[in-house]
């Protein structure tokens, strides 16, 4: 059987060597052509990355100093700086994550530990995903319709919660993921010491994964950081120094878009500064992100 | 070992007393969280629907089709926008999605080992980048580049075809939807690159030697039996990037050039759901017709992105059960 296939097979080239020749040359050169469009089309890719870091440099760099981060936003033409936007992003950050974070892990533990194989848990782990993904400045919207609106306008409160609302998808997927790969020789371990399961949960689980949900936190903060379109409806954005959580708050995007849209040349060029600061903020970030995870994936 | 003896005994002791309580304490406020989230979902959902409501009510289902949005006459149409959200990302995934595919089949089948890890970092650092960086970058980079060089040429050489040539009319002003879906494509490239590498990695090696074996070339390989193994879940990548284009704001906005009237060719200016909303908002008063249409629209991008990312899972679920 074997033996007459294989027959088969060399008879097949022999009978016909230039055809099989020709088609051969023919796969190798289709291989090649594919071969060299793909190595194109990652460097087409990694070019997209370093023209837009390299424009950052060249024109934030030029815009850089001190006075950028101890005066605050100005008239064009007076010298501003962008404290307060940096501040105010820092502020609405630290809130947005500060609420964020406790509701994303306890969802994850939620779906982790609670809920594998229930309809109610696929329900949550699908809308999470779906959130995960769907357009943030509809997140700005429903916050404008839910707490701008019927009350007292526009808060850098408002501006932090839309922003937790953006964080809790990216933390429940990694504390999810990360619950998932803790041996369950570990959970037994623990309950064989006649601990509860809230405390293996807490005590035992949430250590050892550890790195892995600070890279999710890390992620999320790197994600919101940048986060524009939700603050536009929330925060809507302050020229003068404010403090005030219940009064529109700047934030770095915001004043980005305020400044990048403008007709004057100063102005133009802070947006520039204030785009190179973000970008090399967040990057790093997603950078210090993946070291964290490494020892562990 | 003697250590071990002696501590079992508070322990029991402790747990005893809040075990039971503690345990119940626990599992309530984790199932809390998640309904929570269902809620918020269901929150997001209905706060457009009530908020879009007198618009939906002022025009019916017309809101859909009218091509009109005239805040004079206080005539709200969403046609523009989203002829404009859907043309933009059909256009950005066309772009996207063979340049990410060779992203992908280079970075698990071409690249040397010790090459993939930091090209692949890159690739992913570009879906970190903000989306008003891309914005500026494009608005100040691009734009210039697109009207002076890409449109021009384009138009020249395609602008008198039959059929198609329509498209690729118009004065070169280099913002407009083609530029648009530029920036939308390489926003999303990274996003559905790391997604194909993802599941192009879950391909049992023993299959891809077996056709090694039989002669195959790396091509045929990915041809043959990567792609038909790992394709559900490549459409599903895709629709995760068509779910990112459709929402996508601030980059969109800067570029596509802004105006409410329907252009037939692609250098033309238009608008998409997320810019229309982002731009008109700040002029819109609290309860006015026109507020209501702008979140009328969020309502309607709510649906279609909603259904875009829910085939997006339905087709990768599929893949994270493998792994």
């Amino acid at each position: 059987m074997s033996a007459t296939a294989a027959d088969a097979m060399m008879a097949g080239p022999k009978r016909n060597a230039k055809v099989a020749d020709a088609l051969s040359r023919s796969r190798q050169r289709t291989n090649r052509i594919i071969k060299a469009l793909c190595v194109t089309a990652t460097g087409i890719g990694l070019v997209f990355l370093f023209a837009i870091l390299a424009t950052l440099l060249w024109l934030g760099f030029a815009g850089l100093g001190l006075s950028v981060f101890t005066e605050s936003t100005k008239p064009p033409g007076s010298h501003g700086g962008l404290l307060n936007a940096i501040i105010g992003s820092l502020i609405q950050t630290a809130i947005g994550t500060a609420i964020g974070t406790p509701i994303g892990i306890m969802v994850g533990t939620y779906l982790s530990e609670y809920a594998v194989g229930t309809k109610l848990g696929d329900a949550v782990r699908f809308v999470s995903d779906v959130l995960l993904s769907a357009p943030s400045i509809l997140i700005g919207l429903f916050v404008y319709q839910v707490l701008v609106n019927p009350f007292d306008g526009f808060s850098g409160i408002a501006g932090g919660i839309a922003l937790a609302v953006i964080v809790i998808p990216i933390v429940v997927r990694t504390t999810e993921d990360m619950l998932r790969l803790i041996p369950v020789a570990l959970r037994e371990a623990a309950v064989a010491l006649g601990a509860p399961k809230w405390k293996s949960i807490v005590m035992v689980c949430y250590p050892a994964a550890r790195d892995g949900i600070a890279t999710g936190v890390l992620l999320a903060v790197a994600r919101i950081a940048g986060e524009t379109a939700p603050l536009l409806f929330t925060s809507l954005g302050n020229l003068n120094w404010s403090l005030n959580l219940g009064r529109p708050m700047a934030s770095l995007p915001v004043t980005i878009y305020q400044y990048a849209g403008s007709a004057f040349d100063d102005w133009v060029q802070l947006a520039w500064v204030g785009a190179l600061l973000i970008t090399f903020g967040v990057l790093a970030l997603n950078i210090l992100a993946r070291f964290v995870l490494r020892p562990r994936a | 070992m003697s250590q071990s003896v002696a501590s079992p005994k508070p322990f029991v002791v402790a747990s005893g007393k809040s075990g039971s309580a503690g345990d119940a304490i626990f599992a309530a406020a984790a199932k809390i969280s998640g309904v929570f989230v269902l809620v918020l979902l269901g929150a997001i959902i209905v706060s457009l629907f009530i908020g879009g409501w007198p618009s939906f009510r002022a025009f019916g289902l017309r809101f859909l089709t009218e091509a009109d949005w005239d805040p004079v006459q206080n005539v709200f149409g969403a046609g523009v926008p989203v002829y404009g959200t859907l043309i933009t990302s059909v256009l950005a995934i066309i772009m996207a999605v063979p340049l990410a595919f060779g992203i992908a089949f280079y970075l698990t089948e071409l690249a040397p080992i010790w090459f993939r890890r930091p090209v692949g970092t890159a690739i992913e650092l570009l879906a970190a980048v903000p989306s008003i960086i891309y914005g500026m970058w494009g608005f100040f980079m691009i734009v210039p580049l697109m009207s002076q060089y890409v449109q021009p040429t384009l138009i020249d050489a395609l602008g008198d075809l039959p059929l198609i040539g329509g498209l690729f009319q118009g004065p070169p002003f280099g913002t407009g939807i083609f530029t648009a879906a530029l920036i939308l494509a390489v926003m999303i490239l990274p996003f559905i690159a790391a997604t194909m590498r993802d599941v192009f990695q879950t391909v049992p090696p023993v299959f891809k030697e077996s056709a090694y074996g039989l002669g195959c070339t790396t091509w045929e390989v990915m041809r043959s039996i990567v792609i038909p193994y790992t394709r559900v879940s490549v459409v599903g990548g895709i629709m995760l990037g068509l779910g990112r284009a459709l929402g996508e704001t601030m980059a969109v906005t800067f570029v596509i050039g802004n105006t409410n009237r329907l252009s037939t060719s692609l250098f033309g200016p238009g608008n998409t759901i997320a810019s229309i909303v982002a731009l008109e908002f700040p002029e819109s008063q609290s309860g006015s017709l026109k507020l209501s249409s702008l979140l009328a629209l969020g309502f309607i991008l709510f649906v279609i992105s909603f259904i875009v990312l829910a085939i997006s899972r339905t087709l990768l679920r599929p893949a994270g059960a493998k792994s």
